[in-house]
């Protein structure tokens, strides 16, 4: 039977992962991705995938979530991008291929890619 | 869907919507007996008799019953095309059962696809969910407990950059010891 390895590697990672857990949740970001029926059959799954893939080779350290269908099935697969527990901008139609410049723009410059923006949430609401 | 590893993971995410919080999901891969099997059980609400009788037909999802709707009826309509079976039992209060067997060497049955993806999807999950994964492909087996994982880090969440990465890289190459390099059966 094969079986889970490198448990003592798990190790090394909590204890570094301790120390920098606490920055982290003051000043996150979090990537939400719709992985309902509908947002699965529109790809979100390879899309979470294309994202997971461009944090890492950027080392950006955003937490990445999935949840269930929202209702707005026909804009899937759909990201939500919430940082600092503010401001929260919902993309819609996220193709693996526009996953580098979503990332690149939102979270590198700080701009919004507005063309493809479905709804936004401000401190003051929907904005 | 392209993947059998697209419906689980839509079936899972019905579970974590019925408010599971444990998942057992077993594959079964046997040539021999020309069967696959695909079970998934978890700790959820559990639906009444009435309603676990209607899932599998798409059109009479009603909006209260949010984790109803096409998923299962494609799940089973994948099964059934196979010569196979779909089978969902359920109680209030006890959880949800869903067993899809199909003929394995059938024309029509999608391949498996990529299982550690669909399970990395749900152990993103928004609220924490763990799954014992067990996948038997001959006389092989992998296994795969995130309690387990869970337990190691404490308090902290399988989110974690480096974790969900660590549990990806554990999962893809659990699943690559059940074949070789062209995909074939190592047994």
């Amino acid at each position: 039977m094969l079986k889970l390895k490198s448990v003592d590697e798990l190790k090394k990672l909590r204890e570094e992962a301790q120390r920098a857990f606490h920055v982290r949740t003051q000043t996150s970001t979090r990537i939400i991705i719709g992985m309902g029926t509908c947002g699965i059959a529109a790809g979100a799954r390879e899309v979470m995938h294309a994202i997971l893939k461009e944090l890492e080779q950027r080392k950006i350290e955003a937490n990445v979530e999935t949840t269930s269908c929202i209702g707005m099935c026909v804009k899937e697969p759909l990201v939500d991008i919430e940082q600092g527990g503010v401001t929260r901008v919902t993309y819609g139609n996220i193709k693996v291929d526009m996953v580098p410049r979503l990332i690149e723009e939102h979270l590198v410059k700080g701009k919004i890619v507005p063309e493809w923006v479905v709804g936004r949430l401000g401190a003051e609401g929907i904005i | 869907m392209l993947e059998l590893a697209l419906h689980v993971l839509d079936a899972m995410r019905n579970s974590v919507d019925a408010g599971a919080d444990r998942l057992e999901l077993s594959i079964l891969e046997d040539r021999e007996q020309d069967r696959m099997m695909i079970e998934l059980t978890d700790n959820g609400q559990g639906m009444a008799r009435e309603l676990a009788e209607k899932v599998l037909d798409p059109f009479v999802t009603t909006r209260k019953t949010r984790h109803v709707g096409l998923g299962l009826p494609l799940f089973a309509a994948a099964a059934h095309r196979c010569d196979g079976d779909f089978q969902v039992r359920s109680a209030p209060g006890e959880g949800t059962r869903l067993t899809a067997v199909f003929r394995y060497n059938h024309w029509d049955r999608a391949p498996l696809g990529d299982m550690p993806s669909s399970l990395l999807a749900i152990l993103l999950a928004e609220r924490p969910v763990d799954v014992l994964y067990t996948h038997r492909v001959g006389s092989r087996q992998f296994c795969f407990d995130s309690s387990e994982i869970r337990q190691e880090l404490g308090d902290l969440p399988l989110s974690l950059p480096s974790v969900r990465t660590w549990m990806l890289k554990a999962l893809q190459e659990g699943e690559r010891g059940l074949r070789d390099s062209g995909g074939q059966f190592l047994d």
